[in-house]
């Protein structure tokens, strides 16, 4: 992995090439385990809506995998993540624990969030997620704070800060960059540009190329690259996390990606031709990178089947332990709306 | 005079001095006893506060703890929930509590959701201290009393200090809270002296606090118009009427057990609050008296006295018409007095 990225010089946003070099063996398996839970775990989600067995609304990140897994693959356990309303993806590759997950979705008593959040706001504190949040853009200064909380407790750790191509329209987004970048702060923000703020087209929200170009604008080096490559963003993550841990400041990284899904449940994709979605599920991250695997000789088909196998049993046993899990119980409810005081 | 004040007075170690200087002395202290305490916001270092409150902070603690910020409400708040859930104790200034409305998604939607919507995961030990109020001639976008707004949002602790003792107390309890707490100072208050411990006791949030006591009626404020109630008070017993005075001090959550006791007493209750009357904080008030066995022990309607549904204005002669003034507790006392 001695390819130079632009992160460690000045601010471009000119896309880098493949990685070449690719992942070891270890890394590897990680990250396909983590990609095809991801998977598995939003087909299971878009299954149990669609037969009215689940509750609510809910954002999935099929075609997204590879940024998730990317940007997680070399965090530590106690690096932190905030994540966003299509934020499943970002907690599974951050290690949440999938029955937990589906128990929250599905409004039990042992989900993560007691029934109280559901799919827009699981944290997991044990993992360094900070939370999902249902506000665009809101987890951006939050994440900043992390960073800024890590730095005066002289703490070696980094917050990664997830969100959409859409928020980088929001306040939130631009005085979270300037904050972290004039007190350089540890914190890596990741756009996962997915090309639409629900309906809205970044060519017609923004007026520069790239969500990487806005980078300049608070002397934060900015890189676009392929989000559908999980080697190539786990590349460009290296380079941003170890410059925010060694004290050097923020990055922001523009990983380009597809999500192959609707907005949401209201979504009749009528912004978006089907040769359009077409075009980005050849491009699925997990195929591609099973590809790029087996011409490696990394991995057999044997073996990448044993992997996907093992993901889907897993989701399968999420859904069934959740499924038998109590319901949300409403006996506190007005009691948790506060901490209680620990001295 | 059968008030915690009066207690206060009462400890050894009291001196007086301003509220400002009583907000300074307890974020000091905090500071001193708890290096997770650090405090955040516009002009707060070197300049000292752009009404003075963290004066000479910055060069005692230094530009980290005491951290200038660029004119970016809504990143101050974000930083500061983020700081929280990571460990720190923020307290935020926000220069004008008016510019709220620019941080008002990191202090509704998240700060006050996080520790509930997380399933208790988490929680936001964050302090915003923001000055409210009219009097200083800076018109409608500079003297706003939104206390309403904050009560409102389940999620969300509010303090209005009236006094200098209480200023540094509710502060010091405020910061030790595992909760956000909006803590809004009344600028004309800043000024205003009397007596404070020089230790670090706490006043505990949720606890109304009786000023004083009388038999004819109860006045019911808020912020400043304890102090007016107070000289509208002395005024009235000079004519024969004497007026209990309760102060909720913590708006959210709110202690109605003393002021529903008092008007039980008296009968009467005249509620008063700067901010504009429509469902405003006092409106909460009159409810809770309704929906108690108070309601059976009036003499008289509920009497809410508070300012006028407009934006404040400029001109002084202005300004003053749309806010309660002493006088005008002193008139509306004595009608609901004389009401049979």
């Amino acid at each position: 992995m001695q390819r130079s990225f632009v992160i460690s010089s000045t601010t471009t946003s000119t896309p880098v090439p493949d990685s070449s070099s690719g992942l070891d063996l270890e890394s590897s398996r990680r990250a396909l385990d983590a990609m095809w839970k991801i998977r598995r775990f939003e087909e299971a989600v878009d299954d149990l809506f669609g037969r009215g067995l689940m509750h609510g609304t809910m954002h999935l990140s099929i075609g997204q995998e590879a940024s998730a897994t990317g940007a997680c693959l070399s965090l530590r356990r106690d690096d932190q993540i905030t994540s966003t309303h299509r934020g499943h993806g970002h907690c599974i590759a951050k290690g949440a624990s999938l029955e937990r997950m589906m128990a929250e979705l599905l409004g039990k008593e042992t989900g993560y969030c007691r029934g109280r959040g559901g799919s827009m706001h699981i944290a997991d504190t044990a993992t360094g997620n900070l939370g999902a949040n249902g506000i665009v853009a809101g987890g951006i200064p939050i994440a900043a704070g992390a960073a800024l909380a890590a730095q005066m407790q002289g703490l070696d750790r980094v917050v990664v800060s997830f969100f959409g191509d859409g928020a980088t329209n929001e306040g939130a987004f631009h005085e979270a960059l300037n904050l972290a970048a004039i007190w350089r702060l540890p914190v890596v923000f990741v756009c996962e540009n997915n090309l639409y703020g629900m309906s809205f087209s970044t060519d017609l929200s923004m007026a520069v190329p790239h969500v990487a170009d806005r980078a300049s604008a608070y002397g934060m080096p900015g890189v676009t690259i392929d989000g559908n490559d999980v080697e190539a963003v786990d590349a460009v993550m290296r380079e941003a996390v170890a410059r925010a841990r060694s004290g050097e400041g923020p990055s922001l990284i523009e990983a380009e990606t597809y999500r192959w899904k609707g907005h949401s449940k209201s979504d009749k994709n009528l912004y978006r031709t089907r040769e359009e979605i077409a075009g980005w599920r050849e491009r699925d991250p997990i195929v591609r990178f099973e590809q790029t695997l087996q011409q490696r000789g990394t991995l057999t088909e044997d073996q990448l089947r044993e992997i996907r196998d093992i993901a889907t049993q897993a989701v399968r046993d999420a859904v069934q332990a959740a499924n038998q899990a109590v319901d949300a119980v409403a006996d506190d409810i007005t009691s948790s709306v506060f901490a209680e005081a620990a001295r | 005079m059968t008030t915690d004040t009066a207690e206060t007075t009462a400890r050894a170690g009291s001196r007086d001095i301003s509220y400002a200087e009583a907000i300074r002395e307890a974020l000091g202290q905090a500071m001193e006893a708890d290096e997770r305490v650090f405090i955040l916001g516009e002009d707060i270092g070197v300049y000292g506060g752009a009404f003075g409150v963290t004066g000479d902070l910055h060069a005692r603690f230094g530009g980290e703890r005491v951290r200038d910020t660029p004119i970016s409400e809504l990143g101050i708040v974000g930083a500061a929930v983020g700081a929280a859930v990571a460990g720190m104790r923020p307290v935020v200034e926000i220069q004008f509590s008016d510019f709220t409305c620019q941080a008002m998604d990191q202090i509704v939607n998240q700060a006050a959701k996080i520790h509930f919507m997380l399933g208790g995961e988490l929680s936001v030990p964050m302090v915003l201290r923001a000055p409210l109020g009219s009097g200083t001639g800076a018109a409608a976008q500079h003297s706003q009393s939104l206390e309403a707004w904050f009560a409102h949002v389940p999620g969300l602790k509010v303090v209005m200090p009236a006094t200098p003792a209480d200023a540094k107390g509710l502060l010091l309890a405020a910061i030790d809270d595992p909760n956000p707490v909006i803590v809004l100072e009344h600028k004309l208050l800043y000024r205003q002296k009397g007596p404070v411990p020089e230790g670090d006791e706490r006043v505990p949030l949720g606890r109304s606090v009786v000023r004083r006591e009388g038999k004819d009626l109860t006045i019911v404020a808020t912020g400043i118009m304890v102090s007016r109630a107070l000289e509208a008070a002395d005024t009235l017993a000079g004519q024969g009427i004497e007026a209990t005075i309760v102060d909720p001090r913590t708006l959210s959550p709110l202690d109605a057990g003393p002021i529903l006791a008092s008007v039980s007493e008296t009968g009467r209750a005249l509620l008063v609050q700067e901010a504009p009357g429509h469902v405003g904080f006092m409106a909460e008030v009159s409810a809770r008296i309704c929906e108690s066995d108070a309601l059976y022990r009036l003499l008289a309607p509920i009497r809410r006295l508070c300012g006028l549904d407009v934006p404040i204005p400029y001109a002084p002669a202005l300004e003053t018409a749309v806010v309660p003034q002493v006088d005008d507790i002193v008139t509306a006392a004595r009608e609901l007095v004389k009401d049979p």
